[in-house]
């Protein structure tokens, strides 16, 4: 069966730094993939050249086993217009209301009037627990949780097909964090979507998780389901899941 | 020897920065001409865009031009009487402010508001991922956020340079007749038989040269900023200097086409 999101041999370098050296991932219609993996070992770029905010130097995208790099600008932008992304930050436009950030992708694709858009926003809302009223707010009034709920509504507001979710527990508690994950799922699951998350906190990777991957040193280097993060028998994925300091994941200092 | 080597290097280095970000400006320009004509368009932000640049610069081009006109008057004043020649004055502020000195101070004035204004919320955008976000809601961030900039600050300028051009002049005229004693209707006269349309309209084409400069030097530099907090101090600052710069530059340019015979 045809994966729904498949990439093979990506490989993009800044200067002389090569991030990624050769990723090959899978993802299944209708499952989720956890990326784990250090701080800065590539896993928001590998997001970004999938999105097509970076460009890749090699490799191939294929949605639906549609090589991305093979479609002219409007297909390509077609297929990239079935994603959806929760930003780590949330990525909240602040010089709109929060209604309107969720509502952006539908009004730009011109998929709704003003007023319907409004109504649909609040729907999303409510979806993520969100009141109406908080439609009206700016996002800098929200606090970090509410952010990510936003971030989560505007991402799911055109029912993608696929998702990508950066780091979507990052700045929150613990209870903030499990809160987001469950939204998280039950919003992937409402929806039939395929997601890919990436993340360095274990528990929220076996929360939204079906499957789970290791990027290490520019390449996947384990995968396998997400239940067996914590035993994966994998030193690099022992070492990074039991944040052991000893092992072969060698943390780049500079002295 | 290798001092001078490393000099040489260094001064290559800059040499191929500056033609590199020459060629990146040149690029981001001509992307952003190539939007302008196709859609979708983004009316609302336009207006936006006209009320932040228009609307909010009026009150500091307008003192800026009526002060200006009013020291305008004064200066030549005390060095026309020398020759006997007050009569003049009225000539040379009205030429003065609506050939260079309402363009290119309504110009300095808009870099310094509004064009460090935009590259400060680009610059924000950018290091906060809002612009990756755009580009994953179906929306190119050129068209929504550049585009609509362009397009103001071409149109924008223009429209508060003919407010400048008349509190200009309205500065000499208070000058002249309630404090150098001149008759307000002669003055007038003096004003208005002098004044070509070819000044104005002169005017008016640089304004809207200006108002593209400044425009697009804001979005550049926000658009391109990096590194956070200082990274987006340096693009605003980067935004006024080089607006500034440039405005200076194309007045030149600009009055050689026009006036040069």
């Amino acid at each position: 069966m045809t994966p729904k999101l498949r990439v093979r041999g990506l490989r993009k370098a800044f200067g002389d730094k090569q991030v990624l050296a050769g990723v090959d991932l899978e993802v299944a219609a209708g499952t989720s993939m956890v990326v784990i993996g250090g701080s800065g070992s590539g896993k928001s770029v590998l997001l970004k050249c999938i999105i097509g905010l970076i460009e890749p130097d090699e490799g191939v995208i294929e949605i639906d086993g549609t090589d991305l790099a093979g479609l002219d600008r409007d297909a390509r932008e077609a297929k990239r217009a079935q994603i959806g992304m929760l930003f780590q930050n949330g990525a909240l436009f602040d010089s709109l209301p929060v209604w309107e950030n969720v509502a952006f992708g539908l009004l730009a694709r011109g998929a709704v009037a003003r007023r319907e858009a409004r109504a649909r926003a609040e729907r999303v809302l409510a979806q993520v627990g969100l009141a109406a009223s908080v439609g009206d707010l700016s996002p800098s009034e929200l606090s970090g949780g509410m952010q990510k709920r936003v971030g989560l509504a505007r991402a799911i507001a055109a029912e993608p097909a696929i998702m990508f979710f950066d780091e979507p527990t990052t700045g929150l508690d613990p209870i903030m964090g499990a809160i987001i994950d469950g939204l998280i799922v039950d919003c992937v699951r409402r929806l039939g979507s395929t997601a890919v998350a990436i993340t360095h906190d274990m528990a929220s990777a076996r929360r939204i998780g079906d499957h789970a991957a290791m990027l290490h040193q520019g390449r996947i280097v384990w995968t396998d389901r997400a239940e067996h993060l914590l035993d994966s028998g994998n030193a690099v994925v022992d070492q990074f899941t039991h944040g052991r300091r000893e092992g072969p994941i060698q943390m780049e200092l500079r002295r | 020897m290798n001092a001078l080597l490393d000099a040489l290097a260094g001064t290559g280095r800059s040499a191929l920065a500056l033609c590199q970000a020459a060629g990146q400006l040149a690029l981001f320009g001509l992307a952003g001409l190539f939007h302008v004509l196709r859609p979708p368009f983004y009316g609302r932000m336009v207006l936006r865009s006209m009320l932040d640049i228009g609307y909010f610069s009026l009150p500091v081009v307008a003192l800026t031009a009526i002060f200006t006109g009013m020291v305008l008057a004064l200066q030549s004043y005390t060095g026309f009487a020398r020759f006997s020649a007050e009569g003049a004055i009225a000539n040379l502020v009205v030429l003065s402010i609506t050939r260079e000195l309402g363009p290119v101070l309504a110009g300095l004035m808009v870099a310094g508001r509004a064009g460090a204004a935009m590259a400060a919320e680009l610059g924000t955008m950018r290091v906060t991922d809002q612009i990756d976000a755009l580009g994953t809601l179906s929306t190119n961030p050129m068209k929504y956020l550049v585009v609509p900039r362009l397009i103001a600050g071409t149109i924008a300028l223009p429209l508060l340079v003919v407010i400048a051009d008349i509190l200009g002049v309205l500065g000499g005229f208070i000058i002249a007749t309630l404090k150098l004693g001149f008759n307000s209707a002669t003055y007038l006269r003096n004003t208005l038989d002098f004044l070509e349309t070819d000044d104005v309209v002169s005017g008016l084409v640089k304004a809207a040269v200006f108002g593209f400069i400044i425009a697009l030097m804001g979005c550049f530099n926000g658009y391109n900023s990096r590194g956070g907090a200082q990274g987006v101090g340096a693009a605003t600052t980067s935004a006024v200097v080089s607006a500034s710069v440039l405005i200076l530059a194309f007045d030149y340019v600009l009055t050689e086409l026009f006036f040069s015979r």
